[in-house]
């Protein structure tokens, strides 16, 4: 892990959680959030050396520093002002900057817990909250695992389990030690005070948390998912507000991942949203038809194209070419002698298989004489 | 979650480890249909199934051992506070190739079928699903299986009496996959918001490897199976070589008596045959069932395999008779 102090590669995305900053100059943390002016993918060099060992340091200062408001990492309820909570604290730990805009990617595991924990709420619970697990990387953070954080909320505290959530998160360090506290997520339309007590709380298990609503209630006829990271705004030296800015959400999966989601989502079109598992040839059956059908939309579009329904496009038109090209032109001696060759080991193949099966039913015959 | 398990550690070709996770779930519907929720491959199902995972090594002490019993408590009573299903229903296994029936296996299974009837072991094979489709199989054991091994009695007249051929050993059980309407609704979402390029694996031509690697195993487990054979053929041969020893034997002592009577001389005491000719060992017929299994697992495999292929390669050849 890099140590603060080579601020190119360590942006302010990854202070690591225990070891470096301790090597980061004492600086004092820089309170203004530099607004991401650097341009997109590159993380930000030389320019802001001084504030990307600043984030490192804060978070720091902000575990070290004696908390002003209400401590104790068990079970804390406050009442929620009416009025954005006043940070004495240097903040929480800064978002520092970061080009563009930081960039969340989710697995579905984790939306698929959320929705789930929600359906599993306690009676009069509006919403529920949790903790994110993840990794960070430079310019991204990836999310990949979550739990759910039994809490109560009323109309003037909010009580979480904080308990409740390190002891989940030790024994998910012990199954997968790579996963780090990434913020936290909340379900329902909007970001309520509460939430900003809950998001200081977690501010001080992870440097910079996000936080992450998804919208179970179904406004707007859509899920909407949204991420968060929390800024300072205010005047400086006078009350300082919090502002939670918008992240942008990606999906990320992992190949495998990304098989069982395609069936998965084939409960969306069946009855009962039940589906079974189907067998080979099936599934080939099931893939040929869908290249099918992609081919036909691409051949709808060439005919409109021809008729002068829709403007043709040079970018698709590339792609279209690309694709026909994709079929190789072998000559077709050739790939009659691949072709059979190839399923003459196949049936050999299966030939053997079932040899070798019947030899052991044989053999089980003979043994048990 | 399983599918990130198995990928982080099971880089499919050299080695794998096993994970282990329990399943709780509330009470399963009658024939067997479990539920399963959303590609949680984590398999937090929709009101029926909850996992939690740990990793686990076969052979480790009973240290290691117990802190694993003691993280499964601390998980489930953790997870109970949330309101998540918090009762056992079995446990699950990534597998290489479809090598799993082994000893170990069977235990595992046993004792938690033993505890809880209905539950089972889900093999989900990583290497299979990266190619194109799902490939998770649920199993108990049979009744009669289930019947020997309570009796800790392995031994071939065990085995006989209880009928049991390698087909008997495990049970498929169907999978079906419920899914609620708030996750119906969320996969909507996921489906307009992640377009992910569709990679087609499933319809790759270039997956001989795979098969390749399946016929090794085969091949290694039918070399084995050769050997138990031939163990059992010399065991055969020593017992019947035996038996004719005793006859033998038996024969000269009589004779041996009578030319001694005829002579008015006493008899020779009879001895103790058994003392003298020891039965030779049986062998363990157990292994050798296993080893029928797996090679019978490996078998369906292939052909499954090589049904798919079949299928693909005339699709190819469709697409070069379309071209010229």
């Amino acid at each position: 892990m890099a140590t603060p102090a080579a601020p190119a590669s360590a942006s302010a995305a990854t202070p690591a959680p225990a070891a470096a900053p301790a090597a980061a100059p004492p600086s004092v943390p820089v309170p203004s959030p530099t607004p991401a002016s650097a341009p997109a993918p590159s993380p930000a060099p030389a320019p802001v050396p001084a504030p990307t060992p600043a984030p490192a340091s804060s978070s720091d200062a902000a575990a070290a520093a004696a908390t002003t408001t209400a401590p104790g990492p068990t079970s804390a309820s406050a009442p929620a002002p009416a009025q954005t909570p006043a940070q004495s604290l240097p903040g929480p730990a800064l978002p520092g900057p970061f080009p563009g805009g930081r960039v969340v990617r989710l697995h579905p595991v984790i939306l698929a817990s959320i929705v789930d924990s929600y359906e599993r709420r306690n009676e009069g619970a509006a919403r529920v909250i949790g903790t994110l697990l993840g990794t960070v990387d430079k310019h991204s953070v990836e999310v990949t695992n979550c739990f759910s954080v039994p809490h109560n909320e009323s109309e003037d505290e909010v009580a979480v389990d904080m308990e409740f959530a390190k002891n989940m998160y030790e024994l998910h360090k012990k199954v997968s030690p790579n996963e780090l506290i990434l913020g936290w997520y909340a379900t329902g339309h909007d970001i309520t005070e509460h939430s900003v007590l809950i998001h200081e709380y977690y501010s001080r298990e992870a440097p910079n948390p996000i936080h992450l609503t998804v919208d179970t209630s179904l406004q707007n006829g859509r899920m909407s998912i949204k991420a968060y990271v929390s800024t300072l705004m205010g005047v400086p030296g006078r009350t300082m507000g919090v502002m939670f800015t918008p992240l942008t959400v990606k999906y990320a999966y992992y190949d495998t991942e990304r098989i069982g989601v395609d069936l998965i989502m084939k409960t969306c079109f069946s009855p009962n949203r039940v589906i079974g598992l189907s067998s080979d040839l099936q599934q080939v059956g099931g893939a040929s038809a869908r290249i099918q059908d992609a081919l036909s939309t691409v051949l709808q579009y060439a005919e409109d194209v021809l008729s002068g329904k829709v403007s043709a496009d040079n970018t698709v038109g590339r792609f279209l070419m690309s694709l026909v090209n994709q079929v190789p032109k072998i000559v077709p001696d050739d790939f009659e002698t691949m072709l059979n060759s190839n399923i003459n080991d196949l049936l050999m193949v299966t030939y053997l298989a079932n040899l070798t099966q019947s030899q052991i039913a044989l053999n089980e015959k003979l043994v048990n004489l | 979650m399983t599918s990130r398990k198995a990928r982080t550690s099971a880089s499919g070709h050299s080695r794998f480890s096993f994970f282990l996770s329990v399943w709780k779930d509330g009470v399963p519907q009658g024939r067997h249909r479990l539920r399963r929720r959303f590609f949680q491959l984590h398999h937090r199902p929709g009101g029926e199934r909850q996992k939690q995972r740990r990793v686990r090594r076969f052979g480790r002490e009973t240290s290691a051992d117990r802190w694993l019993v003691q993280y499964q408590m601390e998980m489930m009573r953790s997870l109970r506070h949330v309101n998540i299903d918090h009762l056992h229903v079995g446990w699950y296994q990534s597998t290489y190739y479809g090598s799993f029936v082994t000893r170990a296996l069977l235990d595992s299974q046993f004792s938690y079928q033993h505890a809880i009837e209905e539950s089972v072991v889900l093999i989900y094979d990583p290497i299979k699903t990266a190619q194109g489709s799902l490939s998770l199989k649920a199993y108990r054991l049979t009744p009669k299986l289930m019947e020997v091994c309570k009796e800790k009695d392995f031994s071939p007249e065990a085995l006989k009496k209880g009928n049991i051929t390698f087909e008997h050993m495990f049970e498929e059980v169907p999978i079906v996959i419920k899914n609620s309407h708030l996750i119906n609704v969320l996969m909507w979402e996921l489906e307009k918001k992640s377009a992910v390029a569709d990679k087609h694996e499933l319809l790759s031509l270039a997956s001989s490897n795979h098969l390749g690697k399946n016929l090794q195993l085969l091949m290694d487990r039918v070399d084995e199976m050769s050997q138990d054979i031939v163990k059992y053929n010399t065991y055969m041969r020593n017992t019947s070589k035996q038996q004719q020893q005793k006859h033998q034997y038996q024969q000269r002592r009589q004779q041996e008596n009578m030319q001694r009577q005829s002579r008015g001389e006493p008899p020779l005491p009879e001895e103790d045959l058994s003392k003298l000719f020891k039965p030779p060992q049986p062998p363990a017929r157990m292994d050798s069932l296993l080893i029928a299994g797996q090679i019978n697992t490996y078998c369906q495999n292939i052909k499954e395999f090589t049904a798919q292929n079949l299928g693909k390669l005339f699709m190819a050849q469709a697409l070069q008779e379309y071209n010229n």
